[in-house]
C-alpha cells in the first residue's frame, strides 16, 4: 500500500505542476485522495475489525481498527469536497473572466 | 550613570522645542549638556586613577545575559571625556556655524543623540549593549552625512558610509556573538580575563576575523578606507566630532578594549600592524593628492587611524604610552583644524586652500591657532603632538615584526603629515590676499572658541606633561595593556634615535613644502587613477553587481509561473523530510506481505492506473473518469480495512465530485498539451521523487511509534459516556464536536464562495 499512496502522490504532483488550471485542478483531487490514503496506511490496517461495539456490551473485541484515524479521515475526506467544489467554480469564473487557462499567462494581476 | 548615558537622548526629544526657544543662542545652551557631562566624567577620574576599574550595573534582558552595565575605566573615561569635552565645543560651534539654517533642530536632534550613543558604546560592559550603540552610530552617522539631503553628492557619500560600517557591523556581530558563545558570557571584563583560554579555541581565527572586519570598516582602515573622505560632505561639525574625533575612533576603541584578551595572538600582531601601517602612510600621502582643507584633513585623519590601529598591533608598553598619547593629542588639535577648516570655508565660501592666502590681517586669532594646532598634528615641540609622535616613533622601533617596514611606512605618512600641516596652517593665512566668493572677516565667538580651546590644551599639555601623565594616560594604558604601567611622559629624551628621524622627517618635510606648488598637481594624477582602479571603484562595482543579481534573482524565482513556485517548494519539502528520514531511520524498501489477498491486490493495481490514466491521459472525459474510478477504489480500500464509515463517505463524496466535474469541466476548454517536453520530464523526475520520499517515509513509520495512540481512551469510553456504539462517529459528534462544528462552518463558506461566484457576475452589475 505504501508504494501505492507513493505513486498516487507522485502522480499529484505532476499534474499540479501542469500549466493547465484543469489539470491542476484534478492534481488536487488526487492529491487529497493520496493523503487520506497516507493517512490511513500509516495508522497500521487491520482487516474485518470496524471499530463497532456490539449491542449490550461497554467495550469492542480484543482487536479492532484504530477509530481515531478514521474520524480525521472522515473530516478530511469532507473538507476536501468543500474545497474541490470551491476550486472547480473558481476557476471556472476565472476562465470566463480572464479567457484562459494557462496559469503562465495569469501571471499578471492586472489581466 | 544612566541617565548620563541616556541625557542625550533625551535632550535630542527636547531639541525641537528648545530651538525657537533660544533662538541665535541655542548652541550655548545645548552645551551646558555635554559640558556637565564632562565635569561628571573628570570628578570619577582621580577615583579610577586610584582605583581601577568600576562597573555599574543595570539589568536589561536578564534572561539572555544582556545588561546594561557600564565599565568606567582608564580607556572609557578617556573616551568619554573626549566626547562630551569637544561635544561642548561642537556644539557651540555648529550653533554658529548653522545660524539660520531652517533644519537646525534636526541636526540638533541627530548629534545629540550620536553622542548619547558614542557614550554609550564606549561605556557598555556588555558586547550586545556595545553593539547596539555601535550601529546606533552608523545610523546617525548616516543622517549626519546626508544633512543636506536635497544635495545627490551628500545622499549616495552617506549610503556609502552606511553600507561600509553596517556591512562591518554585522561582521562584528558574528564575531561578538561567537565571541560571548565561546567565552560563555557577554561581559567584557569577564571576557578580558579568558584570554588564552580564547586563544586556545578553535574559532579563534574567525572571531578574530570578524571583529577585525568591523572595526577596520568603522575606523576607516586602507582599503576600506575611501568611506571618510567622502563622508565630508557632512556639516563640518559633523565633520570635526564624528569623522574626526569620536565615532571613526570606535574601531579604534574596540581594539584597544579587546588587547588584553587578543594581544597575545601573533595574528593579532600581524594585522594590526600591517593594516594600520598601510593605512598610515596611504592616509598621509593622499592628504596630499587634494587641495580641499576637509578632504586633507579627513586623510590625516585616516593617517591617525591607522597609526593607533598599528600601535594597539605593536603591544609593547611604549606602544600603548604611545596610543593614549597620540589619541588625546590627536582629538586635541584635529578637533581644532577642523573647525579652522569650517571657519575659512564658512567665511570664504571655498574649501580649496590653493584659492585661499593671506587672511591673517583679517583673521588674526583664527590664524594663531591654527598654527598651533597644525604644529602639533606636525609633532613638533613643545606641543603635546610631539610628545605622541616621538613615543611612536619609539614604539614602531620596537616592533615585535615588520619592524622596517613599519618605520619607512612612519617616516613617510610623518614626512607628508608635516607638508599638509604646513599647508593648513601657512597657504590660507599668508601672502598675497586672494579674492574669495565671500569676503571674510573674524569668527564669532561662538566658532572660535573650539578651536582656540582646544589649541591651548594641545600647548599646554605638551608643556605641562604631568597633568596628564598620571590622571589620564595612565589609567588608559592600564586598561590597554591589561595591567599597570608606570608612565612618565618628557619632552626631551635626549638625543635619540626618534629625536634624529624627527629632524630628518621636518627637513623633508621643509623640503617638499617648498615645491609644494608644483608637485601638488602632479600628486593628483594619482587620485585619477586610483578613483578608477582603487577600492572605490570596487565598492561602486559591488553595489552595481547586487543590483544586477536582485534582478536576476527576481526574474528567477518571483517570475510568476505558478510551476516554478510548486517545483520550489515541492524539492524543498520533500528534500528536507527526505534528509531528516535518511539520517533518523536509514533505507527501508522491504514491505510485510504476507497474508495479503488477491483482490486486495487487484484494488491496489487497479487504484495505480486509475492515478496514472487521470495524471497522462489528454481526453478530459478520460481523465474525469479515471479520477471516478480512483476515489471508488479508495472507498473499496476503506472498506476492505475495516472502515466501513469511510467507505460510506467516500462514495457518496465520489459520485457528487464526478458530477461537478463533469457539469463544470466541460465548459472549460479542452487539454491542449502546453509544456514542452523537457518541461515534462522535468516535472515528471521531481513528481517521482516526491513519490518515492513519500514511499519511504509510509515504509518507515508503518515500524515506528513515537507516542503512545489516544485511540484507547475513545475505544473504552463510546459506550460509557459517548452512548453510541459506532466508534468513529461518536469520537465526530462527541468527543470532537466541536472540530465538527468548525467543518460544518467550512462547508457552510464554501457553498456561500460557490453560490455567489455563480450568482454575481460584475459584468450583470454594469448593466444595472
Amino acid at each position: 500500500m505504501a508504494y501505492v499512496v507513493g505513486a498516487l502522490f507522485a502522480a499529484a504532483i505532476y499534474m499540479m505542476l501542469r500549466r493547465s488550471i484543469v489539470k491542476l485542478v484534478i492534481g488536487l483531487m488526487l492529491l487529497t485522495n493520496a493523503a487520506n490514503l497516507l493517512v490511513f496506511v500509516v495508522a497500521g490496517m487491520t482487516r474485518g475489525a470496524p471499530p463497532l461495539i456490539a449491542e449490550g456490551a461497554s467495550v469492542p473485541g480484543a482487536l479492532v481498527a484504530d477509530p481515531l484515524p478514521q474520524a480525521l479521515i472522515l473530516t478530511a475526506i469532507v473538507i476536501a469536497f468543500g474545497v474541490l467544489a470551491f476550486s472547480v467554480v473558481l476557476i471556472h469564473r476565472a476562465y470566463e473572466v480572464v479567457g484562459t487557462d494557462d496559469l503562465d499567462q495569469m501571471k499578471d494581476t492586472d489581466t | 550613570m544612566l541617565l548620563a548615558v541616556l541625557s542625550g537622548f533625551l535632550l535630542a526629544i527636547a531639541a525641537p522645542w528648545l530651538c525657537p526657544l533660544f533662538k541665535d543662542r541655542v548652541g550655548w545652551f545645548m552645551a551646558l549638556l555635554p559640558a556637565s557631562l564632562f565635569l561628571y566624567f573628570a570628578s570619577m577620574l582621580p577615583e579610577v586613577a586610584a582605583h581601577g576599574p568600576q562597573v555599574v550595573e543595570y539589568s536589561w534582558f536578564p534572561a539572555l545575559g544582556i545588561t546594561l552595565n557600564f565599565l568606567i575605566d582608564g580607556l572609557s573615561l578617556m573616551f568619554a571625556l573626549l566626547i562630551s569635552g569637544i561635544g561642548t565645543f561642537i556644539l557651540i560651534y555648529a550653533g554658529g556655524y548653522l545660524k539660520g539654517h531652517p533644519d537646525l533642530a534636526r541636526f540638533y536632534v541627530l548629534i545629540l543623540s550620536f553622542m548619547a550613543s558614542m557614550m554609550g558604546l564606549v561605556l557598555s560592559e556588555n558586547l550586545i549593549t556595545l553593539f547596539v550603540f555601535w550601529e546606533l552610530t552608523s545610523i546617525t552617522s548616516y543622517l549626519l552625512i546626508g544633512f543636506n539631503h536635497e544635495d545627490p553628492a551628500a545622499r549616495r557619500s552617506a549610503l556609502q558610509g552606511l553600507f561600509v560600517t553596517v556591512a562591518g557591523g554585522l561582521a562584528l556581530l558574528a564575531g561578538l556573538i561567537m565571541l560571548g558563545t565561546v567565552a560563555g558570557t557577554y561581559s567584557l571584563s569577564e571576557i578580558l580575563n579568558s584570554g588564552e583560554a580564547l586563544q586556545d579555541h578553535g574559532l579563534f581565527t574567525a572571531i578574530l576575523l570578524c571583529i577585525l572586519a568591523g572595526c577596520f570598516t568603522k575606523s576607516a582602515q586602507v582599503p576600506l578606507h575611501f568611506w571618510l573622505p567622502n563622508a565630508m560632505a557632512a556639516p563640518t561639525p559633523v565633520s570635526a566630532y564624528l569623522h574626526s574625533a569620536t565615532m571613526v575612533k570606535a574601531g579604534v576603541y574596540l581594539l584597544a578594549r579587546l588587547n588584553p584578551a587578543f594581544g597575545e595572538a601573533e595574528l593579532w600582531t600581524l594585522m594590526l600592524c600591517l593594516f594600520g601601517g598601510l593605512t598610515m602612510f596611504t592616509g598621509a600621502f593622499m592628504a596630499l593628492t587634494h587641495t580641499g582643507l576637509k578632504k586633507m584633513l579627513a586623510y590625516s585623519t585616516i593617517m591617525a587611524l591607522g597609526t593607533l590601529v598599528m600601535l594597539i598591533g605593536i603591544g609593547t608598553p611604549t606602544a600603548m604610552i604611545a596610543f593614549a598619547c597620540f589619541l588625546f593629542g590627536h582629538s586635541l588639535y584635529k578637533g581644532a583644524l577642523f573647525m579652522v577648516a569650517g571657519i575659512l570655508d564658512h567665511e570664504t565660501g571655498t574649501k580649496d586652500v590653493a584659492a585661499m592666502g593671506g587672511l591673517r590681517g583679517l583673521m588674526p586669532y583664527t590664524a594663531i591657532f591654527a598654527a598651533i594646532a597644525a604644529l602639533s598634528l606636525a609633532g613638533l615641540p613643545p606641543l603635546f603632538g610631539f610628545v605622541a609622535k616621538e613615543l611612536m616613533l619609539e614604539a614602531v622601533l620596537e616592533a615585535p615584526l615588520l619592524q622596517n617596514l613599519l618605520l619607512v611606512l612612519a617616516v613617510g605618512a610623518g614626512v607628508c603629515v608635516m607638508v599638509v600641516a604646513a599647508v593648513i596652517a601657512i597657504k590660507p593665512f599668508y601672502g598675497p590676499l586672494k579674492p574669495t566668493p565671500k569676503d571674510p572677516h573674524e569668527a564669532p565667538p561662538s566658532m572660535l572658541a573650539g578651536p582656540v580651546v582646544l589649541a591651548t590644551l594641545s600647548l599646554l599639555f605638551g608643556l605641562l606633561l604631568f597633568i596628564p601623565e598620571s590622571l589620564l594616560i595612565e589609567p588608559v594604558v592600564a586598561a590597554v595593556y591589561g595591567e599597570p604601567v608606570a608612565v612618565s611622559l618628557s619632552l626631551w629624551h635626549g638625543i635619540n634615535l626618534p629625536l634624529m628621524l624627527s629632524g630628518l622627517v621636518l627637513l623633508l618635510g621643509i623640503g617638499v613644502f617648498l615645491f609644494w606648488s608644483r608637485i601638488q598637481p602632479q600628486i593628483a594624477i594619482l587620485r585619477e587613477f586610483l578613483g578608477r582602479f582603487g577600492p572605490e571603484a570596487g565598492y561602486f562595482k559591488i553595489m552595481e553587481g547586487l543590483t544586477k543579481g536582485a534582478t536576476w534573482q527576481t526574474s528567477v524565482l518571483q517570475n510568476g509561473k505558478m510551476g516554478n513556485y510548486m517545483i520550489v517548494l515541492v524539492l524543498t519539502t520533500f528534500m528536507l523530510t527526505g534528509y531528516t528520514l535518511m539520517e533518523r531511520q536509514g533505507l527501508r524498501l522491504w514491505l510485510d506481505l504476507g497474508g495479503s489477498q488477491v483482490h486486495e491486490w487487484m484494488v491496489a493495481v487497479l487504484l495505480v492506473m486509475a492515478g496514472g490514466v487521470a495524471s497522462l491521459t489528454s481526453s478530459r472525459l478520460g481523465a474525469v473518469a479515471s479520477m471516478g474510478v480512483l476515489g471508488f477504489s479508495v472507498a473499496l480500500v476503506f472498506i476492505l480495512f475495516s472502515a466501513p464509515d469511510l467507505g460510506i463517505t467516500q462514495v457518496l463524496v465520489e459520485t457528487l465530485t464526478v458530477i461537478l466535474l463533469v457539469l463544470v469541466l466541460f465548459r472549460l476548454p479542452g487539454f491542449v498539451r502546453l509544456s514542452s517536453t523537457y518541461e515534462r520530464v522535468r516535472d515528471a523526475v521531481v513528481a517521482l521523487f516526491a513519490g518515492a520520499v513519500v514511499t519511504l517515509l509510509v515504509l518507515a513509520v508503518i515500524e515506528i511509534q513515537y507516542f503512545e495512540s489516544i485511540s484507547a481512551f475513545h475505544i473504552e469510553n463510546s459506550v460509557t459516556l459517548g452512548y453510541g456504539r459506532n466508534i468513529v462517529n461518536v469520537i465526530l459528534v462527541d468527543f470532537r464536536a466541536l472540530d465538527t462544528l468548525g467543518e460544518i462552518f467550512v462547508l457552510a463558506l464554501a457553498a456561500i464562495g460557490v453560490y455567489s461566484m455563480i450568482k454575481f457576475r460584475p459584468e450583470a452589475k454594469e448593466k444595472s
